[in-house]
């Protein structure tokens, strides 16, 4: 499986498509694929499954919160892949997020295996470049899975290039230089950076390009939808389970609402187009 | 170059092995553009005079080589002391922090954050901030923050900004991940002077050579006072940044065994330690493949240490190289014995180190005891004292139940 039907039929709508990130095991296993599963029915077009982990340096207070909320809760390696393979099933390609020590030390061949059994389209990778990651890449190549790998506002072009050409599936620009996080104003940085991401690809590649860090609302998305190919909101959705706290069934439907108005949004902006 | 040395990619050892850079694409071309000044710097005479000035003048270094004879008398032979303790600031961290606020200001960057664990390196950063003209932010974990308060307030009388961070174990590793976290939004215009041997090269080879002083200069000293090498040599290994510098002037001496003393806490065996390469394995942690604490997922597994400064699961990757080539070789000291080395060099040489340094005085103590079993009283094992003890008298109070008089006491 990969992203890039769900990015092609996007394009074909002349849309951007809508990507919702959400991590395993929180706010427990099935709660977490619950709520995958409501932003599966409400408009997400690519799901990406987060696996917690206990450094991660990239994101912020509110995916920090959920992410020790789950390991407090007893989370396993072996719960994302059980998670991917809930959420898979619906259809909807569906990636794992994760730093890289839990996928070297579950052995990085045999992770790419159970992955792909479990139905999963790929890897989304924020502390590993392709630089330094060929294991990663031998693995997935082997098993037709997504490699996305990310690129940042302070990449250079001989480095958004090298990024891009390794990439399958999409490529994940981060508008801001920042960690994850909602914010209240949409960053100037994404627009060019996507435009690099495209015009720096392999000739012919035409690879979606995904914008993270930042996006909150409905509004916001259709912002970031005029230029770009995906829309990736993940500390928004988070936040709204948090505030939520132990009432899931509030906590499912302000999801629902949630995901309704960022689908809209990427329907709202004219969808960027290579 | 050195056979020991890391390739341009920062592995030790077989292509892959140890050390690299597994960071965010967001910090990739900082790291670039902090290698490319310190190679820059390096080949630059001036840089290292102007640094070697500032060491000399203003952080009392080269510090000096002392023979502990009272302490040599109990082992049966030389001690030999590199009093690391006596520097500014009172640790060899004031040689890296100087020497990357010097690079950093040769950047043009107008900030530097940094993490610390006991506040040895806050401390040492503040000042070197301070001394060039640095804004500054440290972060420390909001454990230690309560256990250094001492430390807290130093950082903030010297300038900086002190940030207690709640995430996690509250602990150094949590403020390593802060400090990136501070770093990935301010790359533009920030430095971070990462305190330890370990992380993402350029930083553990970087660190290495602004420590490494301590070798060199303790290797010149004992050739020019004994015309001779050690049989060995020894240090404390937290992250590694001591070690590391010590060891930098030895490792081609293959004469010289190179012991680096892990902090061992209750024991390796009741799990309540940071004996990262006794008992660890290998992973990615902060930038790096090196032996760390993990579980069977790969998480981070929190560490214990008596001394804040060791209190880490992770360890600089050369080390990880060092242990896994044979080397060197790391043995763990317990929390135990390395209060007992602080007590006997106190009453011995009336010198109060860092519970840091007592690991490596403990450690060196059994093998100058080997060593004065096979070789007589001119085996020589000389050892870095890499910091002072004032930090540690809290600690020191609990321990031994100091700070009661007789009279109290009889009451």
């Amino acid at each position: 499986m990969s992203t890039a039907p769900a990015f092609a039929r996007a394009r074909e709508e002349g849309r951007a498509a809508l990507v919702g990130y959400l991590p395993a095991g929180f706010p427990d296993v099935p709660g977490a694929i619950e709520a995958l599963r409501t932003m599966v029915e409400a408009g997400c077009d690519v799901i990406e499954v987060g696996l917690p982990y206990s450094d991660p340096v990239m994101d912020g207070p509110t995916i920090q919160a959920a992410a020790q909320q789950a390991l407090d809760g007893g989370f396993r390696v072996a719960d994302v892949l059980r998670t991917v393979e809930a959420v898979a099933a619906t259809g909807t390609p569906t990636l794992v997020m994760t730093y890289w020590n839990p996928v070297e030390r579950y052995g990085v061949e045999r992770f790419a295996r159970d992955l792909a059994e479990a139905g999963g389209a790929g890897l989304i990778t924020p502390d590993i470049t392709p630089d330094y990651g060929a294991e990663w890449i031998a693995a997935a190549d082997a098993r037709d899975l997504d490699k996305v790998f990310l690129v940042a506002p302070s990449s250079t072009d001989e480095r958004v290039e090298m990024t891009t050409a390794a990439c399958r599936g999409f490529v994940y620009a981060t508008a801001v230089m920042g960690v994850t996080g909602a914010r209240t104003t949409s960053s100037e940085l994404g627009g060019p950076l996507v435009t690099r991401a495209r015009a720096l690809q392999p000739r012919g590649a035409d690879l979606p390009v995904g914008v993270g860090l930042g996006v909150g609302n409905g509004d916001q998305a259709a912002d970031v939808a005029a230029y770009a190919d995906g829309v990736i909101v993940g500390s928004a959705f988070v936040r709204t389970l948090l505030d939520a706290g132990t009432d899931r069934q509030a906590g499912l439907a302000a999801l629902r609402t949630l995901t309704e108005d960022l689908a809209t949004g990427v329907r709202r902006g004219s969808a960027g187009g290579a | 170059m050195s056979r020991f040395d890391a390739d341009d990619r920062g592995f030790f050892g077989e292509a892959g092995q140890w050390g690299g850079r597994f960071m965010p694409e967001a910090l990739v071309s900082a790291l670039d553009e902090l290698t490319d000044a310190w190679h820059t710097a390096l080949a630059d005479p001036g840089f290292t005079a102007e640094f070697e000035t500032i060491l000399r003048e203003y952080a009392g270094i080269p510090s000096p080589l002392y023979e502990a004879t009272r302490l040599s008398e109990q082992v049966g032979c030389r001690v030999l002391l590199k009093r690391e303790d006596l520097n500014h600031t009172g640790a060899h961290k004031i040689r890296n922090v100087l020497g990357q606020a010097l690079l950093t200001k040769r950047m043009g960057k107008k900030r530097v954050i940094a993490e610390t664990g006991a506040g040895q390196h806050g401390v040492a950063s503040a000042t070197a901030a301070a001394y060039f003209g640095l804004d500054c932010t440290i972060y420390m974990g909001a454990v230690d923050t309560r256990r250094q308060a001492l430390n807290v307030a130093r950082m903030q009388l010297l300038g900086a900004e002190v940030v207690a961070v709640d995430t996690g174990s509250g602990t150094l590793k949590d403020a390593i991940n802060e400090a990136f976290r501070d770093w990935v939004a301010s790359v533009d215009h920030t430095a971070y002077l990462f305190g330890t041997a370990a992380g993402p090269h350029p930083f553990p080879s970087m660190v290495r050579e602004f420590c490494r002083g301590i070798g060199d200069e303790a290797r010149a000293q004992v050739l020019e006072r004994y015309g001779r090498l050690p049989d060995a040599i020894a240090a404390c290994v937290g992250g590694g940044s001591n070690a590391i510098g010590l060891f930098a002037g030895f490792l081609e001496d293959d004469d010289v065994a190179v012991y680096g003393f892990e902090p061992g806490g209750d024991g390796v065996a009741t799990g309540r330690h940071a004996a990262t390469i006794t008992a660890g394995e290998a992973g990615v942690l902060h930038g790096a493949r090196t032996f760390l604490l993990q579980d069977d997922d790969g998480q981070t597994v929190e560490s214990h240490s008596i001394s804040a400064g060791l209190d880490y699961p992770g360890v600089g990757p050369q080390h990880s190289h060092l242990a896994h080539v044979g080397r060197a070789t790391y043995v763990p000291v317990t929390d135990a014995a390395a209060m007992d080395a602080m007590a006997l060099l106190a009453r011995t040489e009336g010198i109060i180190c860092a519970i840091e340094s007592a690991h490596a005085v403990a450690g060196a103590l059994d093998v100058a005891r080997e060593l004065a079993a096979t070789k007589g009283p001119e085996a020589t094992v000389l050892v870095n004292l890499s910091g002072r003890g004032d930090k540690d008298m809290g600690t020191a109070i609990e321990w031994f139940g100091l700070g009661r008089t007789e009279k109290e006491v009889e009451a």
